[in-house]
């Protein structure tokens, strides 16, 4: 039996670590893949106070080393459900476990784009990250999928590796900044193909081409070795649905003091409905929800 | 055994001329996910002699990386018998590597 559970080994589930040690409570934390989160693929953090340049490697290495000098222990295992009641359980790949109280703080994962072939095609011509996969597309056509600013940015990036890049957008109109569009116009290599959707995976092996089809319902295809999505991110809070309120877009019900509707299971990071998702808030987070959690098991042994 | 650096002049002596299956890791420096992956290999270099893992930066080694249609990593492709017989993309935990090569 632990004082608490933390499910994610992200941002916000080692700052909830950190301070829940400092209070001198027993922590588990369980991660499904590898400490650190999204921010692992990032190369340089920018944005990150008194770290003006760091890898996102370097300060999850960071945070876990902080984390575990303090006593937190982490067990690689996914949590598959959470049971309430005044003793929580959490059900792991791994086992069973017992705490007084439950942070979820397990982050989101990239949105799929929903068509035949895709998963089998990750890591052959399908790619969720521009910068960490773009390298490999030098002067060849590639395309990408989405209209916020990550697709944009992805498709400028992209556009001083690549020979041809289609950006494929099912509207008109782009979500992303205005000054953002405005350079990627400029660029001569980039084809903008709108209103159209990817309706086909062609692959032999790897990506060969993808069918496009337009609003109007006539088809396209697009040869391209690579397709890089960035239509946004989608929770990873599914298994816990039972147990907490979800909203219409998967993101866990809580507000700024991390309580969820379960009393003594609070929510931490980027899976909460929030205004801005960011490594500093999600490190907030952490904070916000251990804090709140310390308080609920002093209530709960009074 | 320590994971073992190859390139394109020793790939097919090390990795496809192996008498025992072969682990190897296609990874990049800069690659965070590939850092975060390289405790799990070293543990099965250490730990399992029947397995031979070895490393490939692909940015020295375009021409490997090509051949492989490396366009993601970290990639890990099983070979036996000079053939591929797995492979994997991403940031997977120890278990999953060593189930390419049968566990």
């Amino acid at each position: 039996m632990y004082d608490m559970i933390i499910i994610g080994a992200g941002p916000a589930g080692m700052t909830a670590a950190i301070y829940a040690r400092r209070a001198e409570k027993s922590v588990l934390v369980l991660e499904a893949r590898s400490y650190g989160g999204q921010i692992v693929s990032t190369p340089d953090i920018e944005n990150y106070p008194a770290a003006p340049h760091i890898s996102g490697f370097d300060l999850a290495v960071k945070m876990y080393e902080q984390a575990t000098a303090l006593g937190a222990e982490f067990k690689f295992e996914r949590a598959v459900s959470i049971k309430d009641g005044e003793t929580k359980t959490v059900i792991t790949s791994g086992g069973s476990y017992e705490a007084h109280a439950v942070i979820v703080a397990v982050g989101s994962e990239n949105r799929r784009l929903g068509i035949e072939g895709e998963e089998e095609l990750i890591g052959r011509g399908i790619s969720y990250c521009a910068t960490c996969d773009g390298a490999f597309f030098r002067k060849k056509d590639v395309a990408v999928v989405g209209g916020g600013n990550t697709a944009l940015e992805d498709a400028l990036y992209l556009a001083d590796l690549a020979n041809t890049v289609y950006l494929i957008h099912r509207r008109e109109g782009f979500r992303a900044d205005e000054s953002t569009v405005a350079r990627l116009r400029e660029r001569e290599n980039v084809k903008f193909v709108l209103n159209s959707r990817v309706t086909k995976l062609i692959a032999e092996g790897s990506l060969k081409a993808v069918e496009v089809t337009d609003n109007d319902g006539s088809k396209t295809l697009l040869e391209v070795k690579g397709l890089f999505a960035a239509i946004g991110r989608i929770p990873e809070n599914k298994d816990f649905g039972d147990v907490i309120d979800l909203d219409e877009g998967g993101y866990i019900r809580a507000g700024e003091n991390c309580h969820t509707n379960a009393a003594g299971i609070f929510a931490a990071g980027d899976n909460r409905t929030k205004e801005l998702r960011q490594l500093v808030t999600a490190a907030a987070d952490g904070a916000v929800a251990a804090t709140e959690a310390i308080k609920y098991i002093a209530e709960l042994k009074q | 055994m320590n994971v073992m650096e190859v390139n394109f002049e020793n790939f097919d002596t090390e990795v496809l001329a192996s008498d025992k299956p072969v682990i190897a890791d296609f990874y990049a420096d800069w690659c965070g996910p590939c850092r975060m992956m390289r405790p799990a290999l070293d543990q099965i270099a250490a730990e399992r002699s029947d397995v031979k893992v070895v490393a490939v930066n692909v940015d020295d080694e375009e021409e490997l990386a090509e051949k492989y249609g490396i366009s993601s990593i970290p990639c890990v492709i099983a070979f036996k018998g000079g053939q591929e017989t797995d492979r994997s993309v991403g940031l997977v935990p120890k278990d999953r590597i060593l189930a390419l090569v049968g566990g």
